[in-house]
């Protein structure tokens, strides 16, 4: 309509999933999201990957990013991507992983539909880069 | 899902995603979101909507979150449209009370959903208004608005629900007082949170008094309604005796004491929820308060409409910056140019109604 389209706002999701207590990355992620102009919705320490679902599904989320900082990666994440593909969800939500995810990890994750993994190191210029090109059209 | 005509379908057939879907384009007033929303409009009118606000830190999200939670045990569905402040430099925003709903979590029947502003003017009480029928029309029993209390434009939002509760924390009897004006006088229901606190037998009583002076607004004149008995009667410095001097019907305000973290008063306050609502419907004025809330939205609307219809106006005649310089340059002023630039849509009109006549 008239109003015009400039009200899109790219919505993230900064997850915290599994028992890992250390949110200090997340926490700067989330404030330079925000200050990138995104609207943030961060989901607390300790979740469950299926809290993670509803919460992305219910807020219908362009960007699901995933803090994983204690290895169990490889198996909360699929335990999301599925969650996702259960709802309907999955092939239009861009879903980041960052932490400490070894290189051998990877390229599984990849498959299961994660478009990029950042790890220590990477700026946060360069995130909020990678979603502003990627955010899904919709 | 592609064509609006299947989202509103799925939405209808109780498709989580359909829901989260219909709310994204109300809040970017995408392509089509009115024909959706006017489609929906058919479909509502089963919820009851309650609105929570109050001043940050109150304890607002974690008593949504009990409330919930009772609902669900009480068999109901819950809607819950979290509002959070954007910034007015970037737009961005983070939206944080989602962390304290932990109660209802895997509970797909309890729907949250994180709005912020986004600038717009007077928008958000719009996009509100519609996720709540968006809700309605998805089959949700009960639906609750949480936002704080600061500014009209958080007011606007609030009077979207039937029933208004205002936190009010222990202690904060200065704050009363500089709230006095705002935020109190749109309470139908009064919570003193974290009422294990110091201080919060002070605050109650403070708002009592309040209450009783009739100083807090129109609502909360009157007599003094059956329904708050129990919660005054919870209180043994409370003295009947005025409570007798009327009988009117009207509404009085209600305390409600909680400690949310707790779930302690949550039953209470469910209860006073109930009886506001047999009271607005009883009395006939929840249609006249319905009735305002459409007549506002119309009224919100055109206005967007119009101003629409005038950016085009503005872009022809160089933008509004340029115009903006001008008016610096000291070579006109902004009352000419709106004037000017309204000049057309008055002449349409006045041809209509020539045409009319």
């Amino acid at each position: 309509m008239s109003a015009g389209s400039d009200q899109q706002s790219i919505r993230c999701m900064v997850a915290k999933v599994g028992l890992d207590g250390h949110d200090r990355g997340a926490h700067v992620i989330a404030r330079a999201f925000r200050d990138a102009g995104f609207e943030v919705i961060y989901s607390g320490l300790h979740k469950g990957p299926e809290e993670i679902v509803q919460a992305a599904v219910q807020e219908d989320v362009d960007v699901l990013g995933i803090s994983i900082l204690s290895g169990a990666h490889d198996t909360l994440v699929p335990k999301i991507m599925d969650g996702l593909e259960e709802y309907g969800a999955k092939e239009d939500t861009l879903v980041l992983v960052g932490g400490v995810i070894p290189e051998e990890d990877r390229q599984p994750l990849r498959d299961d539909g994660v478009a990029a993994i950042f790890g220590p190191g990477t700026s946060i210029e360069e995130t909020i880069e990678f979603v502003r090109e990627n955010a899904p059209e919709r | 899902m592609s064509s609006d005509e299947e989202l509103l379908e799925a939405l209808l057939a109780g498709e989580h995603r359909a829901l989260a879907r219909v709310i994204s384009k109300i809040e970017n007033r995408s392509p089509g979101y009115r024909d959706l929303v006017s489609e929906i409009y058919a479909h509502t009118g089963g919820a009851d909507v309650i609105g929570i606000t109050g001043s940050p830190g109150a304890g607002k999200s974690t008593l949504v979150d009990k409330l919930a939670e009772t609902y669900r045990d009480r068999g109901e569905t819950v809607g819950v449209i979290a509002i959070d402040p954007s910034s007015p430099f970037t737009g961005g925003a983070v939206l944080g009370d989602r962390i304290r709903m932990a109660s209802t979590v895997g509970d797909m029947d309890v729907f949250v959903r994180s709005m912020s502003a986004r600038g717009t003017l007077g928008g958000l009480s719009t996009a509100t208004a519609d996720a709540v029928k968006a809700m309605d029309a998805f089959g949700k029993d009960k639906i609750i608005i949480e936002t704080v209390g600061a500014g009209q434009n958080e007011i606007d939002i609030v009077r979207t629900a039937d029933t208004v509760a205002v936190l009010v924390p222990p202690g904060s009897g200065d704050d009363i007082q500089t709230l006095k004006a705002g935020i109190l006088e749109i309470a139908d229901v009064f919570v003193v949170n974290k009422a294990d606190r110091p201080g919060s037998d002070r605050t109650v009583q403070e708002l009592r008094d309040m209450i009783q002076l009739g100083d807090g607004g129109g609502g909360m004149s009157g007599g003094d309604g059956h329904h708050s008995q129990e919660v005054i009667d919870a209180h043994d410095d409370w003295d009947g005796e005025v409570a007798d001097v009327e009988e009117t019907a009207g509404w009085t305000t209600p305390i409600v004491e909680t400690v949310a973290t707790k779930g302690e008063g949550v039953d209470d306050l469910i209860s006073e929820f109930a009886n506001h609502r047999t009271y607005l419907v009883d009395s006939g004025e929840h249609a006249e308060q319905v009735r305002g809330r459409y007549a506002e939205e119309i009224r919100t609307l055109l206005r967007e409409d119009v101003h629409a219809l005038l950016e085009d106006r503005l872009a022809e005649r160089g933008g509004i910056d340029d115009l903006a310089e001008s008016v610096r340059q000291g070579e006109t002023d902004p009352y000419s140019i709106a004037g000017e630039l309204l000049d057309p849509v008055e002449d349409c009109l006045d041809e209509l109604e020539t045409e009319d006549a």
